[in-house]
């Protein structure tokens, strides 16, 4: 029974880190500009859903309002600062996007301080469902996986099957082309750059009430986020997502098998199936 | 030419003023010139609440000997230290060797403190510790210049092992961060309960500072312990007691820990905190009138509640008045120094303790319970507790 | 154009060869670490600048050395260092080897993130395991010995002419590498790898051999950081110190031996000078990198490049 409910915690967690990670997919696998500042979005999510459900009393006002607002940073980051690196090489958005992580951490600790914070578990979702007679499943966890899974089925039917999505897919494929048939490609960048930042926000802002808010929690989230888009390959939602539950596993299973070593699993994994599949496990050229 | 003479002119007087300033004698340090203290803390990062109560309790206490410490006046010397030890020697080295301070204070992780040991030993700069709690400190690295006005490890976490013993627990199992301050608080816990008779089922640890605790609480629950020990700070600590409690497991399996699962956590903690016992040389309700005195005085002043970290750094400045005070504020005579910081007495707002041999506070511990928002104390969990001091070598301990 | 900076490295050698007489203890220590940092950054200067090849991952080959270092020492005594300073660059030149040999097969953005799994494995190695101390690192006492009469490193002073001495040995030994037939080789796969192949050039090779060389140096780096010290800690391998190497590498400017070492001397004097002004630090040092990133392209090097003669477009002006 136990192995069951540590699959479950794999399966929980991983569906956890590709929430997170889809941000940086978008970002990433669709426009080429590798973001290192994914993290301080992700805890930029998590402050504003501290900050906005103290003011409004509750989570589920926050959350609509910290998506437009971090959709809003994006818009602005991308028009002031990232539209100049698209020529440049991936050398230059590595050290921009490095910077701006410095600069987001301190201005948290200006703004908001260094205090560890709590984000309250909707009252509507605060049970614990018991599945053995010692352990309860946090109801809030598997709320989580759904709102994963959802956002999943969301974003591939949007980027498959609408036309939105193919405008998306043809900027990426070939901009050149896509420009001398008429779209603006300028538009699609800043669209699909901010909405990177929103979903990594609203992953903050989802997890916030089972992870606490605290400073550095960008920073450790931030490499994991990498590792799965390249071990799933760049530009492959079903490659992230895999990616993230095999990680997901690793994590989980090593901590209980192998504690030590747990850490080193996860890099272990992606060099191997970057050995055997440069481009990661569904990635295109 | 008139460039060159000038030039001469100048050089001639330069010398001749190095020459003067070099044999006048060094009365620098005479008692009536400013003290100079070092205060190496985190001022920013996730310790910085930590290293700002510190900072205020020190200046409480200097105020309340009217802006003085052992008659003299303080000159303040400040490095955020951001609790990184691969930056601790360079920044060691500013205040020591840059600044020259005559008294190093700091800091609050372990790994920085190391290295502020390592430089304080080899630079003989007098150095006060006000929370960092690695054993090695007052242990394998003990120095007559070295002194702690807090904790080491090993003591907070001794005592519960003879209050969960008493409990009736005879299984437990052990969760903590695999890095210093985890592994040692676990191992002074285990020392103590298997000598009581019990018995660690499973000791487990995961890397720091990581805080996905679910693989472990599913291990936990399989494993049916009698209770369980952990140890948890900051960020990790909350998370910690909040997964616990949506687990269910808070009311089957009771948890305990060292106070640090529950300092500055509780209001973050809420519900998922309440009724935790922990051991700390400290608790928020200590009924002395010292306590009384010192948390309404700081409560006035800072606008908010002190805590441990905040009475460690209030004793840290006490421990210096007290020693300057008997050599009559020189620091001419550095053993007669020691020697007096050595045997003062500290009327602390935690009670009143002495310093042990190898230079660390021996100190009651008590035992307290999450009531609200505050650590009630509930009774001493062990009267006048000393560290061992393993590998200290210095004379006479 | 090497030419025309030669006035510049002689001033900043003389500089480096005198500074000792002014400088008191404090600021002996702060150029000696950053004459350390300027190893690092000339060898990552070598892959990134040279040979085109972007590793988020050069750190480890940093901290490889300085913890072989550590491990090997006696606990009390000084270590030597004609022992232990070889078997250390074997330690990085070995690590380099193996990682070059399994990621120089991809290219782009892949080759940065491998790059950095590997490294980030080294760092959890060392940190998660309690073989070197675990997060909290370990201390050596001392530092090494070496065994000449009259030199001990254990001053200070000895040990920042010490440190100059490698640094000038790094840098002519680059200097003589960049010039040579493998030298211009690196630079050709750099403009155009294709190109190479076609002429007939196995790169593969050439692209390792850099790999392991830059290894090697930053190696020599890692154990003098060491050495330095007499301490070490996981965070030597930590992705935010390849970073900041690449960082000071744009600052200086890349693809120039004495950019690098400008790079580091300004970026360790920004960060000293930034956090006395302020203990929020961190805010100006990213504005400065985002400033730094989007208006100097070339690094403080470009600066003087600008008053000279206009030459053809760099290949890293293109988006590969």
């Amino acid at each position: 029974m136990e192995w069951l409910i540590q699959i479950l915690n794999s399966v929980q967690y991983g569906l956890l880190l590709f929430l997170v990670a889809s941000g940086l997919t978008l970002i990433f696998g669709i426009m080429g500009v590798i973001n290192l500042a994914h993290g301080s979005f992700y805890m930029i999510g998590a402050y504003l859903a501290f900050t906005l459900s103290s003011l409004t009393g509750s989570l589920w006002l926050a959350i609509p309002l910290g998506i437009v607002v971090s959709a809003a940073l994006g818009l602005v980051l991308e028009w002031a600062l990232i539209s100049r690196l698209y020529r440049r090489d991936h050398l230059y958005q590595v050290l921009l996007t490095f910077g701006l992580i410095l600069v987001f951490e301190e201005l948290r600790s200006i703004v908001v301080g260094d205090d560890v914070h709590s984000v309250a578990i909707p009252a509507a979702l605060a049970a614990s469902l018991p599945l053995t007679d010692t352990l309860s499943y946090p109801v809030y966890r598997l709320f989580i996986s759904a709102v994963c899974l959802a956002l999943a089925a969301l974003m591939y039917v949007t980027i498959q099957k609408t036309r939105f999505g193919m405008m998306i897919r043809a900027a990426a494929s070939n901009p050149e082309m896509a420009t001398s048939l008429g779209l603006d490609i300028r538009w699609i960048h800043a669209l699909v750059f901010a909405a990177g930042v929103a979903l990594a926000a609203f992953a903050g802002m989802i997890a916030a009430p089972v992870s606490s808010v605290f400073p550095g929690m960008g920073s450790q989230v931030l490499i994991v986020c990498f590792v799965i888009v390249v071990i799933g390959g760049i530009g492959s939602l079903k490659g992230a997502l895999i990616a993230a539950l095999l990680i997901g596993f690793a994590d989980t299973f090593g901590k209980v098998l192998f504690p030590d070593y747990a850490s080193i699993a996860v890099y272990l994994l992606m060099a191997v199936v970057l050995l055997f599949r440069p481009l990661g496990l569904f990635g295109r050229a | 030419m008139t460039d060159r003479r000038q030039f001469i002119q100048q050089a001639g007087l330069l010398a001749s003023a190095a020459a003067i300033g070099g044999l006048t004698p060094s009365i620098a340090r005479a008692q009536t010139a400013k003290l100079r203290v070092g205060m190496m803390l985190p001022y920013t990062g996730t310790y910085a609440a930590l290293g700002t109560a510190i900072t205020q309790g020190f200046n409480l206490a200097v105020e309340e000997s009217g802006g003085m410490v052992g008659g003299r006046a303080i000159e303040y010397f400040t490095v955020d230290d951001e609790s990184e030890p691969s930056k601790a020697t360079d920044n060691a080295n500013k205040l020591v060797q840059r600044d020259k301070v005559d008294v190093l204070i700091g800091t609050v992780h372990s790994g920085v403190v190391m290295a502020m040991v390592k430089v304080a030993r080899d630079n003989g700069t007098l150095l006060i510790i006000p929370n960092a709690g690695a054993n090695a400190a007052t242990g394998g690295q003990c120095a007559p210049n070295i002194f702690r006005t807090s904790f080491s490890n090993w003591q907070p976490a001794h005592p519960m092992g003879k209050v969960m013993y008493d409990k009736g627990h005879r299984k437990v199992v052990t969760l903590t961060w695999k890095y210093g301050a985890g592994e040692e608080s676990i191992e002074s816990f285990k020392e103590a309960f298997t000598k009581a008779g019990g018995a660690i089922v499973k000791e487990m640890y995961l890397p720091f500072p990581n805080v996905e605790f679910q693989p472990f609480i599913t291990e936990i629950a399989s494993l049916k312990p009698d209770a369980v020990f952990v140890f948890f700070a900051g960020g990790g600590a909350v998370k910690f007691t909040k997964d616990y409690a949506a687990a269910g497991l808070k009311e089957k399996i009771p948890l305990y820990g060292s106070g640090f699962l529950t300092d500055g956590t509780l209001e973050a903690q809420g519900a998922s905190a309440q009724g935790l016992l922990t051991t700390l040389h400290y608790g928020d309700g200590i009924e002395n009138p010292k306590n009384k005195q010192f948390r309404y005085n700081y409560g006035k002043k800072y606008g908010i509640q002190a805590d441990v970290y905040a009475v460690q750094g209030y004793d840290a400045a006490l421990l210096l008045h007290g020693g300057l005070n008997a050599v009559k504020g020189s620091f001419g005579d550095r053993k007669a120094l020691y020697g007096a910081l050595e045997k003062v007495k500290i009327d602390s707002p935690r009670g009143p303790w002495t310093m042990s041999k190898a230079h660390n506070p021996i100190q009651d511990i008590y035992l307290r319970r999450v009531e609200g928002n505050a650590n009630q104390v509930i009774g001493i969990a062990w009267k006048a507790l000393e560290d061992p001091a393993r590998g200290c070598r210095m004379a006479a301990v | 154009m090497k030419r025309s900076l030669l006035p510049w490295l002689i001033l900043a050698a003389i500089l480096l060869l005198l500074f000792p007489a002014v400088a008191e203890k404090f600021y002996l220590q702060l150029v000696t670490k950053i004459m350390i940092l300027s190893i690092f950054a000339l060898s990552l200067d070598l892959l990134v600048g040279y040979t085109g090849l972007v590793s988020l991952g050069h750190a480890a080959y940093f901290g490889i050395a300085a913890y072989t270092y550590a491990l090997v020492s006696p606990a009390a005594d000084p270590a030597n260092v004609w022992l232990t300073l070889p078997l250390a660059l074997a330690a990085s030149a070995a690590a380099a080897l193996l990682v070059g040999a399994l990621v120089l097969r991809t290219s782009g953005v892949y080759f940065i993130m491998v790059t950095l799994a590997f490294a980030q494995m080294a760092y959890y190695f060392f940190h998660d395991t309690r073989i070197a101390g675990g997060s909290d690192g370990i201390y050596v006492n001392t530092r090494p010995d070496a065994l000449v009469p009259g030199v001990d490193l254990a001053n200070d002073l000895h040990f920042y002419y010490f440190v100059l001495a490698a640094l000038a040995v790094v840098f002519a030994l680059l200097a003589i590498i960049l010039r040579s037939p493998f030298g211009r080789a690196l630079q050709g796969i750099k403009a155009n790898e294709h190109r190479m192949r076609a002429l007939g050039f196995a790169t593969l090779r050439y692209k390792l051999a850099a790999f392991v060389l830059a290894g090697t140096i930053a190696g020599l780096a890692g154990y003098l950081a060491a050495a330095k010290e007499g301490y070490v800690n996981p965070e030597m391998m930590a992705w935010h110190q390849s970073g900041t190497v690449l960082m000071m590498l744009i600052l200086g400017g890349m693809g120039t031996l004495l950019g690098a070492v400008l790079g580091a001397f300004s970026y360790v004097l920004l960060q000293e000078w930034f956090s006395a002004l302020t203990k929020h630090w961190q805010l100006l040092m990213g504005v400065f990198i985002v400033a730094a990133v989007l208006l100097l392209p070339q690094g403080l090097i470009g600066l003087h490049q600008l008053r000279m003669k206009p030459r053809l477009p760099r290949a890293e002006d293109e988006r590969d």
